[in-house]
């Protein structure tokens, strides 16, 4: 049994060697112009040099080009998977059949993960793109563990699960905040996250509050709470999930640094023996919830909710 | 002819004949009778499992059965929504269902999942798969790449403009489907998880409870080192909430050019709409893409045809991503719904022709001395003001007020069976 790869999203090159430090085994990074929902924004001497510090201490490097794409973004596609695949990444994050068109005809040695966000939801499609040319399959974030647990038994590619951070619950190409902001007649800065100030919707009837931005992308809205399984991470590791993900955004770099290193202490407590994993989680989730910020409740996702339909 | 063609290439008159097909939605048997009846090429359905609209009325077997039999009458054809995102679960009983669709005589399916159109390619081949717009296919690399898996058709994201349509033509041979009429997500579909957080219902299984048109109230928060974060109000008081709301899709203008760019399927939204809706919509767009493709260089919109569709539209209307992205005028802030300017009122049963005597169902109240509309297929829109009602047994009676009771009353035209009567909604 291998350890499961432990993933997170720096937000700058500087935090690559720190997280890397603190246990983290991959990280992915990106650019908004092809990648959605970053943790920061990496151009490509940024990619170049977090590459060189993970690759030193032996972490991989993903690239997301997750985006949805449109006919306009298709020509500058090739060059970017070129650039990719000169330098070395390890694998590029991918959602829109369009990249994998591309990676196909420019650069057929690249990995690719499968990454839509919401619509890895069963074994079969895991499968699917597995046969289309990719290594990897991203699930939604709306699973439950047994369906978690049954994709990962039948699926012939990587199974990479999100067990910590925020999610996202929607995407529009409107620019939805910029919409409200004209229709009030007021002309306000939205587009970007500033470094210390973020947008949230209140939503008074469930007693919720969203993150919510606004990019070249379009609208992005993200879940009300941090999922955190720190302490029930047993199915996981039992049925073998090759990654785990610790998703960054919004999340200040010593809340990473420290949150990246429970769970590697999580790991290998696990891979030492699950009994002392057993013995430990408890207080991991104490630690975990000590330096969680208190606008961010934690919960368990998905993983124990039944949706219906 | 021996005419000399210095002469005829002036004056003949244009036409188009190879017509994009109109695809309507239909909720009900009912619903399918009347979208083809009143014009529809095709109609799509929901059936028991596997589709979006799970609250929708599905169809049963039998009823399909029945209704590719009725569309077979007018040529037209029917596709059935298996558009879904599976999960494991789901997975059983996809191979009965598909060869079940299959027997009955459904000519397609609509689709998401590569678990179904995979499925489906091996257990009923004769079933077209078209690509559900819940893929969101924004660009033609994207449609080359379902074309190669073998796709008959594919359905685009609603974020497409004309621009990329008509690239999406060029570069890939694929029938394309779009949407011209109707409520839309605002979100890019299947990307929208907003109700399984809000209220644990799954929206790419058919649960969306179209939270995004909710109302929200926007803040900042302010993160200070050290500090608890610190919330900042971006509204006032008197100010409307934030919300997503998108007005309902209306492209009546656009079909020329959207018949030009050579888009094979035009679609109507809204399986749970009434007959009224349905067939409103439906012979209006009828209208538009016949006269269009008959005379293309003497074309006008007819201002009739506007006012048609806003006789059963309870939202207000806008072109949305058809040659720009949406602004703050294509969404709608504060409040949320108009009422429809004319109610549904009667469904024509019969029509004596001696005696000039309807025979019509009732579907609404009306009474002695309103003043109706009827339309339908066969006949021009008209209006009149009601004299003397009989009900079934030939009783006077003042008013109608039974749901599906039968009535009589003498009309000035001609009306046809399914034709329906309609009347001026009057709100405060
Ligand atoms: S909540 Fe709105 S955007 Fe989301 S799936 Fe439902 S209708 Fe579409």
């Amino acid at each position: 049994m291998k350890k499961p790869e432990l993933l997170v999203t720096p937000a700058n090159v500087t935090e690559v060697e720190g997280l890397v430090d603190a246990g983290a085994t991959a990280v992915m990074v990106g650019e908004e112009e092809y990648g959605i929902r970053l943790a920061g924004e990496f151009n490509r001497d940024d990619i170049e040099n977090a590459l060189k510090i993970a690759h030193q201490k032996g972490a991989k490097v993903y690239v997301a080009m997750n985006a949805l794409f449109h006919n306009e973004s298709l020509p500058k596609l090739p060059d970017y998977i070129q650039f990719l695949s000169k330098i070395g990444v390890d694998a590029i994050v991918f959602g829109d059949p369009a990249v994998l068109m591309s990676v196909r005809e420019h650069a057929p040695e690249l990995k690719l993960h499968w990454n839509t966000e919401t619509t890895a939801t069963n074994w079969y499609s895991a499968n699917y793109w597995g046969r289309k040319g990719s290594t990897r399959a991203v699930l939604a974030r709306e699973l439950n563990m047994d369906s978690i647990v049954e994709i990962k038994e039948k699926a012939e590619v990587d199974i990479e699960v999100q067990v910590h951070g925020m999610s996202c619950m929607f995407q529009s190409k409107r620019l939805l905040l910029g919409n409200y902001m004209t229709f009030q007649g007021k002309d306000l800065q939205i587009s970007g996250r500033g470094k210390n100030q973020n947008l949230i919707l209140h939503d008074p009837e469930r007693k919720a509050k969203y993150p919510i931005w606004e990019d070249k992308n379009g609208t992005h809205i993200m879940s009300p709470k941090d999922m955190c399984m720190i302490d029930e991470l047993e199915e996981l590791f039992e049925v073998g999930v090759d990654s785990f993900k610790i998703e960054g955004i919004q999340k200040d770099y010593s809340y990473m640094r420290q949150v990246t290193s429970l769970y590697r202490e999580a790991i290998d407590l696990y891979f030492l023996h699950p009994d002392k994993y057993n013995g430990q989680k408890e207080n991991l989730f104490t630690e975990l919830k000590r330096i969680q910020p208190s606008n961010r409740v934690l919960d368990t996702g998905f993983f124990f909710k039944e949706t219906v339909y | 002819m021996m005419q000399a063609s210095t002469q005829v290439s002036t004056d003949v008159k244009r036409v188009i004949t190879k017509k994009p097909e109109l695809l309507a939605p239909a909720g009900s048997l009912e619903k399918l009778k009347i979208a083809v009846h009143y014009g529809a090429d095709a109609v799509f359905i929901g059936g028991r499992d596997f589709g979006l609209r799970s609250n929708a009325d599905n169809f049963s077997s039998e009823e399909m059965a029945e209704g590719v039999q009725f569309a077979k009458k007018y040529g037209a054809h029917i596709y059935v929504t298996t558009n879904i995102f599976a999960h494991n679960e789901n997975m059983d009983g996809l191979e009965e269902y598909l060869i079940d669709l299959e027997r009955v005589g459904i000519h397609g399916i609509i689709v998401a999942d590569p678990l179904i159109i995979e499925t489906c390619k091996k257990v009923a081949p004769t079933l077209e798969v078209h690509l559900s717009t819940q893929q969101s296919l924004s660009n033609w690399q994207a449609v080359k790449f379902w074309k190669q898996e073998g796709l008959d058709r594919v359905v685009l994201a609603r974020e497409v403009g004309l621009q990329e349509m008509l690239e999406m033509k060029k570069n890939v041979d694929i029938e394309i489907e779009t949407f011209i009429h109707g409520a839309m997500c605002v979100s890019y579909s299947g990307r929208c998880v907003l109700s399984n957080h809000m209220t644990a219902r799954d929206s790419n299984r058919g649960g969306c409870c179209q939270s995004c048109r909710w109302d929200y109230f926007l803040y900042a928060e302010k993160h200070d080192k050290g500090q608890e974060p610190l919330e900042t109000k971006l509204f006032n008081e008197d100010d409307a909430p934030f919300a997503m709301s998108p007005k309902d899709l209306n492209l009546i203008e656009a079909i020329p050019k959207l018949v030009d760019a050579g888009i094979n399927s035009l679609k109507i939204e809204g399986r749970m709409k009434s007959i009224h809706y349905v067939a409103t919509v439906v012979s209006v767009y009828r209208k538009v893409i016949d006269a269009y493709c008959a005379d293309p260089d003497h074309f006008v919109i007819d201002p009739e045809w506007i006012k048609e569709l806003a006789k059963c539209a309870n939202r207000p209307t806008a072109p949305a991503f058809f040659e720009n992205t949406p602004g703050h005028v294509e969404q709608m802030f504060g409040n949320h719904s108009q009422k429809p300017n004319a109610n549904f009122v009667g469904l024509v049963i019969d029509f004596d022709e001696d005696t000039s005597v309807v025979t019509l169902q009732q579907r609404n109240y009306f009474k002695q001395g309103d003043v109706i509309e009827f339309f339908g297929p066969e006949i021009n829109n008209f209006t009149q003001k009601i004299d003397t009602i009989w009900d079934e047994k030939g009783n006077e009676i003042k008013v109608a007020r039974h749901p599906l009771q039968i009535v009589k009353f003498k009309l000035d035209n001609k009306v046809y069976p399914q034709n329906m009567m309609r009347k001026e909604a009057y709100h405060e």
